[in-house]
C-alpha cells in the first residue's frame, strides 16, 4: 500500500483536506484531487513554469514541490483569481485585452507570476518584469504581449495609466 | 464590420480562467497509463525483450513489443491522403519497431494502472539487440558503405529531385562573371509547444476513441484506421484545445499506439502522456538543412546564374520527407530571378537521429538563411548595399509561377523594406556602423522571404464549413481547420459575422474538432487556415444567407430580390427598412406551426489557388567581441500578408514567429551524441528557448495590399514570421564584425570559433 | 508521482539525523529542486527520502556577535538575495543567487542544497569560496566547522559524512569586511541556465584606493569543483590599481584553473572566458571598492 498522508491546507481561501499519496506531486494534488486544471505539466521538472501556484504569496513550479509539503500552507492557483460573482481579475482581463494568450497552456502559469508581482504595489522596469517573469517559457507569443499586458495593469494599479 | 477589427480572442476567457480544457484535463482518471520502452542504441534488431521482471510489478496490466504487432507499415505525415499512388506518404514505421532506428524508438509498451507501475516496468524491461553501425550526418549517410536504415531507399537516400531552369552549363560561361559559392547549415530544431504530446483511446459504439492534442483530426483519423487495418468510419478522433504544436502535431504521432493498446486491454481507456524529454527525442524536429550554394554575377550585381544544392537530415523515419527541402528549393528558385539559368538539387536523407517533420514554415527557414546569408556575402564581396543588391535581383512585380499561377501583384518587397528600414533607421546605421574597432560593436542587418499559402497544387485543398441557426439568430460555426493557439476560431468568427452582417458575438465557433460530428477539412497547417477557411465561410455563409431570405419570403411576403440580411435584419433594400430581426425570423422557422425548418448550410470549397506572402526582417545587433555574445537591440518584421482579419492577433502571430526565429538563430538546437547517438540536450534546460530576459522588443509592422485570389483579400501570416529573423541577425553581424557565420545557431561557441579563426579573439 | 520507497518528514534537526541514522540509505530532500529532477529522471528512484523542508529553524540569516554572517542551509535564494544582512555585508553572494534559474526556481532552491549537490556550476558556490566561508555541519557526533575549501571532495561529492546534516554556512567578518565583490554567470540564456563559467572576484583596496590590498578569486565551472584562482590573487595582491594590474592576475588565473571539453562548450572556450571573466570581475570589483581603472 502506498504512504498516505493527510493534507490540510487552503485552496483558494478555502481550508480544505485531503489524503494524498506522499509520492505526489503538488502539480498531481491540485489536478487530481481538486481538479484545478489550470495546473499544467510541460515538463514536470521546474523548467517550463506551467504548473506555477503561489503559496504562502510565492510562486512555486508545483510539479517539484511535494504535496505533503503543502500541508498549513495557503495556496492560489489561478481558479482562485475570478471573484465571487465569476468577474475576471485585472491581470486576466489585461490578458485578453493585449492579445497575450495564444494557446493558453503557459498563460495560467504567467498570471499567477504576475499576481504576485503586481500585489508587492512596486513599480517595476520593463527590464525588470522581464526577470521577473522568466520562469516561464512560452513558445507562441515572443512574451511581448504578456509582459505588455502585466505592464499595463502594473501601470494602472498604480494610477499611472 | 467584424473583419479588419481587433476583436478579442473567442477563447481567451475560457484560457485565462482555467476552463479551457486540454486533452489531459478530460482524461477520465481511471486510465490506465502507457509508457515506452525504448531503444538505448541508435541502430540496431531487436534480437529478444524479457518482460518476466516488468510483469510481475503490482499494477502492470499487459506489456505490448515489437514482436507482437502487425507488420502493417504506417505513413505518419500530416498531408490529404492523395488518390495517386505515387504521391503518398511513405509508410516505414511499425506501431512499435524490431529494426530500431534511432536513439529512442518505440520497441515496447507498458499499459498499467498507475504511473509509478508503469515507469518501474519500463526499467526492468530487458531487451537484447543486435547493434549496427549508425550515422547521424546527412552527407556522411549518402556514403558507399553507410549503416542502411530502410531497405527500398539505397544510400539512404529518400528522394532526390532536381530542376533546371534554361541552361547553368551556358548561363555560366557569359563572360566576366563572378562566382560566389558556400556551404550554410541549419540546425536540428524542436518546436517545444508547451503542451506535450498527449492522447488517450478507448472503444465505444463499436469505434476506436482518441482524444488528442493534434492539429489534424481528420488526417489522423484516416493514419489511425490504417495502422489499425480498420475501415476509417471505425475511428473517431476528438481534438480540443491544443497547447501549441508548430507542426509537430501535425504528424500522426502516437495515437495510432493508443488506438492500438486500447485494442489489446478490451477497449479500456488508456492514456499516453508523453514527457518532454521524449517529446524532444521521439517526436519530430525540424530538418537540418546543408546548402551548397554558387552564384554568378555580374560586376554590376545582376544575378545570372544560380546552383543550388540541398541535403536534408530526415532522421529515422519520412514523416513529411522531401516536401520540407523540396519546398525550400522552390523558394530558392523565385526569390530571385535568375537571368540565365537556375539549377537546383535536393536531396533526402535518412540519418539515425530523431525522424523529421513539419514545423512551421516548412523548410523555409532553412533556405532563407542559407541564401539570405548568401546574398549578403554577395553584396559585401561587391561593396554593395544589400538592400540595392536585392533590389537589383528580387522577384520582379508581375511575375507568374507556372506551376501554382501564383502572381506577384504588388511592388510588396519594396514596400515592406522601406518599413522595415523607416523603423531601424537603417540607412543611417548602415554607415554609422561601417567602420568600427574595438570590443563591443554594433551591426543592421535584413533580410527577406516569400511564403505560399496553402499546398495547392502540390495536394488537395478544400476546406467545408457548416453553419446551424440557433434560436435566437446565433450561429454556430463548424469547421475542421483547428484553433491551434494562431486565433484561428477568432478570426473565423469574424469573416462569419462579416458575410452574414451578424453581430461578431452571435457567431459561436465549436472549437473542439470531432470527426463524427466535424465536417471534412484537413486541419491546421501550412499558414492555410485563413486562406482556406475564408473560402468556405464565405461560401457557407452566402448559402445560409439565401435560406435565411428564402425564409424570409415567406414571413415578409417580399421577394428575396428585395431582400437583404444587415446587421442581424432583414431588411427591405429598396426601402432600407428592417423588416425582422434575424432573431424574430429564427423563432419563426423554429417554431412556425405551418412551416418548420431547422436552417443550417454546409458546404465544401475547393481551392485551385495559393497566394505568395511576402515580407523582411531588420535588425540591430551589439556583438561584444570577447565575449563572444550577441545583443538584440532591435528587430522588426514587415509582412504582406493581404488584409488583416485581425490586427491584433496578426501582430501577436508575428511576435510568436519571430521568437522562434530568433531561437533558431541565435540559440536553439538540438545535440546527439556522436559516440552513442543518443540526444544530449532533450530538456528544456540544456535546450536554450529564449526566456523573457533573451528577447528585445519584437515589433511587428504590416503592409495590406488586397489578395486578389482571397475570399477576404488575405494570405499566409502563421508560418512566415518565423522565416527571415535567423538570416538579418546573421548579416547584422557580418555588419559589426565583419564575420560571416554560415552555420546556425549563432550562439556563444560558434562565435568563439569564427572570432579565433578571424584572430578577433 | 515520485518514486521513492517512503518519505520521512523530519520534526527537528535531531529528529533529522536520527531519521538519516535509522535510515541509512535515506537521501536528505530539501528544496528538492535538484534531489526531485534526479528521482524522476530514475537516478534515486526506489530510494528512501528524509525531507527537511518543514523546518523552519533552518530558515534565516543573522549576524553573530564577532560579525559572522550565519546563513542558514534552507534559506531560499530568492531570501538570500533580498535578505538585508547579505545586501549590507556581501551584497555579491545576493546577486549571485538572483542570477540562479528563474523566480519560481529561486523561491525553492536552497543556499544549503546548492552547496550540498557538490555541483561546479552551482551560482552561490564560487562566492562563498571567494569569501572564505565556514561550513557547519552537525551530525550525531554533535557540531563541526570546516572551511569550504574542505568541503568540496570532488565532482558531485561534498564532506558530509553518514547523518549528517549542513546546519548553517558562515562568512567571518575579516572575511567580508572592506571587501568589495563581483560575480560573473557567464551561460547561453540571460535566465533559466546554469553557468558555463562562474567568475566570483572580490578585493579590498588600500586606503588610498591605489594599491590592491588583498584580492580573492574564485570559478565555478572551472574543474570539476569550484575553486579558488591562486595565482590570479598573487598576481594582484599588493599591486596598484591599474589595467595592468587586471590584465596580469587575469592572465595568471589560467595556470590555476583545470576546465574540461563537454559538449557544453569546449575547455578552450572556458579558458578564454577565464581569463576574460576575471578581468571584467576584477574591473567591476575594484570599481565597486572605490578604486579607478
Amino acid at each position: 500500500m502506498p504512504q498516505m498522508q493527510l493534507v490540510k491546507c487552503t485552496i483558494n481561501g478555502k481550508a480544505t483536506e485531503t489524503t494524498v499519496d506522499v509520492r505526489a506531486s503538488l502539480t498531481d494534488m491540485l489536478r487530481n484531487d481538486y481538479r484545478l486544471t489550470s495546473v499544467k505539466k510541460g515538463c514536470e521538472v521546474g523548467e517550463c513554469g506551467a504548473c506555477n501556484v503561489i503559496i504562502d504569496g510565492e510562486c512555486f513550479n508545483s510539479c517539484i514541490y511535494l504535496a505533503v509539503w503543502a500541508d498549513g500552507k495557503s495556496i492560489m492557483t489561478l481558479e482562485g483569481l475570478i471573484g465571487p460573482d465569476g468577474e475576471l481579475s485585472d491581470i486576466q482581463q489585461a490578458f485578453i485585452d493585449e492579445a497575450a494568450v495564444q494557446c493558453g497552456f503557459c498563460t495560467p502559469g504567467f498570471i499567477m507570476t504576475a499576481w504576485e508581482l503586481l500585489e508587492s504595489g512596486k513599480e517595476y522596469t520593463r527590464d525588470e518584469l522581464r526577470k521577473l517573469l522568466a520562469g516561464h517559457l512560452c513558445r507562441c507569443t515572443g512574451y511581448e504581449n504578456i509582459i505588455n499586458a502585466v505592464e499595463t495593469t502594473m501601470k494602472k494599479r498604480l494610477g499611472k495609466a | 464590420m467584424a473583419v479588419g477589427v481587433s476583436e478579442k480572442r473567442v477563447d481567451a476567457f475560457d484560457k485565462v480562467t482555467g476552463r479551457a480544457k486540454y486533452t489531459d484535463d478530460l482524461a477520465d482518471k481511471s486510465a490506465l497509463i502507457v509508457k515506452i520502452f525504448r531503444s538505448s542504441v541508435a541502430h540496431g534488431l531487436v534480437k529478444s525483450i524479457d518482460t518476466s521482471e516488468a510483469e510481475k510489478i503490482p499494477g502492470v496490466v499487459k506489456i505490448v513489443t515489437c514482436f507482437d504487432v502487425p507488420d502493417r507499415p504506417i505513413p505518419t505525415a500530416g498531408h490529404p491522403w492523395s488518390l495517386d499512388l505515387g504521391h503518398q506518404d511513405i509508410a516505414d514505421r511499425l506501431l512499435l519497431n524490431r529494426h530500431v532506428r534511432y536513439y529512442g524508438d518505440d520497441v515496447a509498451a507498458v499499459i498499467a494502472q498507475n504511473e509509478i507501475a508503469a515507469t518501474r516496468a519500463v526499467r526492468a524491461i530487458k531487451a537484447e539487440y543486435e547493434e549496427y553501425p549508425f550515422v547521424l550526418d546527412p552527407l556522411e549517410a549518402m556514403k558507399d558503405g553507410a549503416p542502411q536504415l530502410h531497405e527500398k531507399f539505397g544510400n539512404n537516400i529518400l528522394a532526390h529531385t532536381s530542376y533546371e531552369d534554361g541552361n547553368y552549363e551556358e548561363a555560366i560561361k557569359e563572360p566576366g562573371l563572378l562566382r560566389f559559392e558556400k556551404w550554410y547549415d541549419t540546425p536540428t530544431v524542436q518546436h517545444c509547444h508547451i503542451e506535450n504530446h498527449i492522447c488517450y483511446a478507448w472503444e465505444e459504439a463499436g469505434k476506436v476513441n482518441v482524444v488528442s492534442s493534434t492539429q489534424i483530426p481528420h488526417i489522423v483519423r484516416r493514419v489511425v484506421g490504417q495502422a489499425l487495418g480498420i475501415e476509417w468510419g471505425k475511428v473517431r478522433i476528438v481534438k480540443p484545445y491544443i497547447g501549441g504544436g508548430f507542426g509537430n502535431k501535425q504528424d500522426a504521432l502516437y495515437e495510432p499506439l493508443c488506438a492500438y493498446l486500447s485494442t489489446k486491454v478490451g477497449g479500456r481507456l488508456v492514456k499516453y502522456d508523453m514527457t518532454r524529454e521524449e517529446t524532444f527525442a521521439c517526436t519530430r524536429v525540424r530538418h537540418a538543412i546543408r546548402y551548397h550554394i554558387t552564384t554568378h554575377v555580374r560586376p554590376d550585381g545582376t544575378f545570372v546564374a544560380g546552383r543550388l544544392e540541398a541535403f536534408s537530415n530526415q532522421g529515422a523515419y519520412a514523416s513529411h520527407g522531401h516536401g520540407i527541402v523540396a519546398k525550400g528549393a522552390g523558394a530558392y528558385r523565385q526569390l530571385y530571378c535568375y537571368r540565365g539559368a537556375c539549377k537546383g538539387d535536393a536531396y533526402t536523407i535518412y540519418t539515425n537521429t530523431a525522424a523529421s517533420g513539419a514545423m512551421r514554415a516548412y523548410g523555409i527557414p532553412q533556405i532563407t538563411f542559407a541564401l539570405e546569408s548568401h546574398v549578403d556575402d554577395i553584396a559585401k564581396a561587391l561593396g554593395m548595399e544589400p538592400v540595392a543588391l536585392r533590389r537589383l535581383n528580387m522577384m520582379e512585380v508581375g511575375y507568374v509561377d507556372p506551376f501554382s499561377k501564383n502572381e506577384n501583384y504588388f511592388d510588396s518587397f519594396n514596400q515592406c523594406m522601406e518599413k522595415g528600414m523607416a523603423y531601424l533607421d537603417y540607412e543611417k546605421k548602415r554607415k554609422e556602423y561601417a567602420n568600427q574597432t574595438g570590443p563591443v560593436r554594433r551591426g543592421v542587418g535584413m533580410a527577406i522571404f516569400w511564403y505560399n499559402t496553402a499546398v495547392w497544387p502540390i495536394s488537395l485543398e478544400s476546406s467545408s464549413c457548416r453553419m446551424v441557426l440557433n434560436q435566437d439568430g446565433s450561429i454556430q460555426l463548424q469547421l475542421a481547420e483547428t484553433e491551434i493557439g494562431q486565433g484561428a476560431d477568432t478570426v473565423f468568427a469574424q469573416m462569419a459575422s462579416e458575410t452574414l452582417s451578424i453581430p461578431f458575438e452571435n457567431v459561436h465557433v465549436i472549437s473542439s474538432q470531432d470527426t463524427d460530428i466535424t465536417p471534412f477539412g484537413t486541419g491546421a497547417y501550412a499558414s492555410r487556415q485563413t486562406y482556406m477557411g475564408g473560402f468556405s465561410i464565405k461560401q457557407t455563409a452566402l448559402l445560409l444567407k439565401s435560406r435565411l431570405l428564402a425564409y424570409a419570403q415567406n414571413v415578409t411576403r417580399m421577394p428575396v430580390s428585395s431582400l437583404d440580411l444587415v446587421d442581424g435584419h432583414i431588411v427591405n433594400v429598396n426601402s432600407g427598412r428592417a423588416l425582422l430581426s434575424l432573431k424574430d425570423l429564427a423563432l419563426e422557422a423554429f417554431y412556425n406551426t405551418d412551416r418548420s425548418e431547422h436552417i443550417t448550410a454546409e458546404s465544401t470549397y475547393q481551392a485551385k489557388s495559393n497566394a505568395y506572402s511576402f515580407g523582411c526582417t531588420f535588425a540591430e545587433v551589439e556583438v561584444d567581441i570577447p565575449l563572444c555574445k550577441v545583443k538584440i537591440l532591435n528587430i522588426v518584421n514587415v509582412h504582406d500578408c493581404g488584409m488583416l482579419i485581425n490586427p491584433a492577433l496578426a501582430e501577436a502571430q508575428v511576435h510568436g514567429g519571430m521568437s522562434m526565429s530568433i531561437g533558431y538563430g541565435m540559440s536553439e538546437q538540438l545535440l546527439y551524441d556522436p559516440k552513442t547517438g543518443r540526444p544530449l540536450n532533450d530538456n528544456l534546460l540544456d535546450y536554450k528557448l529564449s526566456t523573457t530576459m533573451d528577447h528585445p522588443h519584437l515589433e511587428a509592422q504590416f503592409v495590406e495590399n488586397y489578395e486578389p485570389t482571397s475570399a477576404y483579400g488575405t494570405k499566409a501570416l502563421g508560418e512566415p514570421p518565423a522565416t527571415s529573423p535567423a538570416a538579418a541577425l546573421r548579416n547584422a553581424i557580418l555588419h559589426a564584425t565583419g564575420v560571416a557565420l554560415d552555420a546556425a545557431p549563432m550562439n556563444p561557441h560558434r562565435l568563439f570559433a569564427r572570432f579565433r579563426e578571424e584572430g578577433l579573439v | 508521482m515520485y518514486d521513492m520507497k517512503a518519505l520521512y518528514e523530519a520534526k527537528s534537526v535531531p529528529d533529522a539525523i536520527s531519521l538519516l541514522q535509522e535510515h541509512p540509505g535515506a537521501r536528505i530532500l530539501a528544496g528538492g529542486s535538484d534531489v526531485l529532477v534526479q528521482l524522476r529522471e530514475g537516478k534515486l528512484a526506489g530510494l528512501e527520502f528524509v525531507s527537511i523542508f518543514k523546518l523552519d529553524e533552518l530558515r534565516g540569516v543573522s549576524l553573530e556577535q564577532d560579525g559572522t554572517m550565519r546563513i542558514l542551509p534552507l534559506t531560499s535564494f530568492s531570501h538570500v538575495a533580498r535578505d538585508p544582512i547579505v545586501n549590507r555585508c556581501v551584497r555579491v553572494l545576493a546577486e549571485a543567487v538572483d542570477k540562479v534559474g528563474g523566480p519560481q526556481v529561486r523561491n525553492i532552491g536552497t543556499i544549503g542544497g546548492n552547496i550540498c549537490n557538490g555541483v561546479t556550476s552551482a551560482d552561490s558556490a564560487s562566492t562563498l569560496v571567494a569569501y572564505d566561508a565556514v561550513v557547519e555541519v552537525t551530525g550525531p557526533e554533535g557540531v563541526r566547522q570546516l572551511p569550504i575549501s574542505e568541503w568540496y571532495v570532488g565532482a558531485g561529492k561534498v564532506a558530509l559524512r553518514p547523518a549528517e546534516l549542513l546546519t548553517a554556512i558562515l562568512i567571518k567578518k575579516e572575511s567580508y569586511e572592506g571587501y568589495a565583490g563581483f560575480y560573473i554567470k557567464y551561460a547561453m540564456r540571460n535566465a533559466m541556465d546554469i553557468a558555463t563559467l562562474g567568475c566570483s572576484v572580490n578585493v579590498k583596496l588600500s586606503g588610498d584606493k591605489k594599491t590592491v590590498a588583498d584580492a580573492r578569486v574564485a570559478y565555478g565551472v572551472a574543474g570539476p569543483v569550484p575553486m579558488r584562482a591562486k595565482s590570479a590573487e598573487e598576481a594582484a595582491r599588493g599591486k596598484p590599481v591599474s589595467e595592468e594590474t587586471v590584465e596580469a592576475a587575469a592572465q595568471a588565473a589560467l595556470a590555476d584553473v583545470n576546465p574540461r571539453t563537454s559538449w557544453r562548450a569546449t575547455k578552450e572556450f572556458r579558458l578564454h572566458l577565464v581569463e576574460e571573466l576575471a578581468r571584467r570581475a576584477l574591473k567591476e570589483a575594484i570599481n565597486r571598492a572605490g578604486g579607478e581603472i
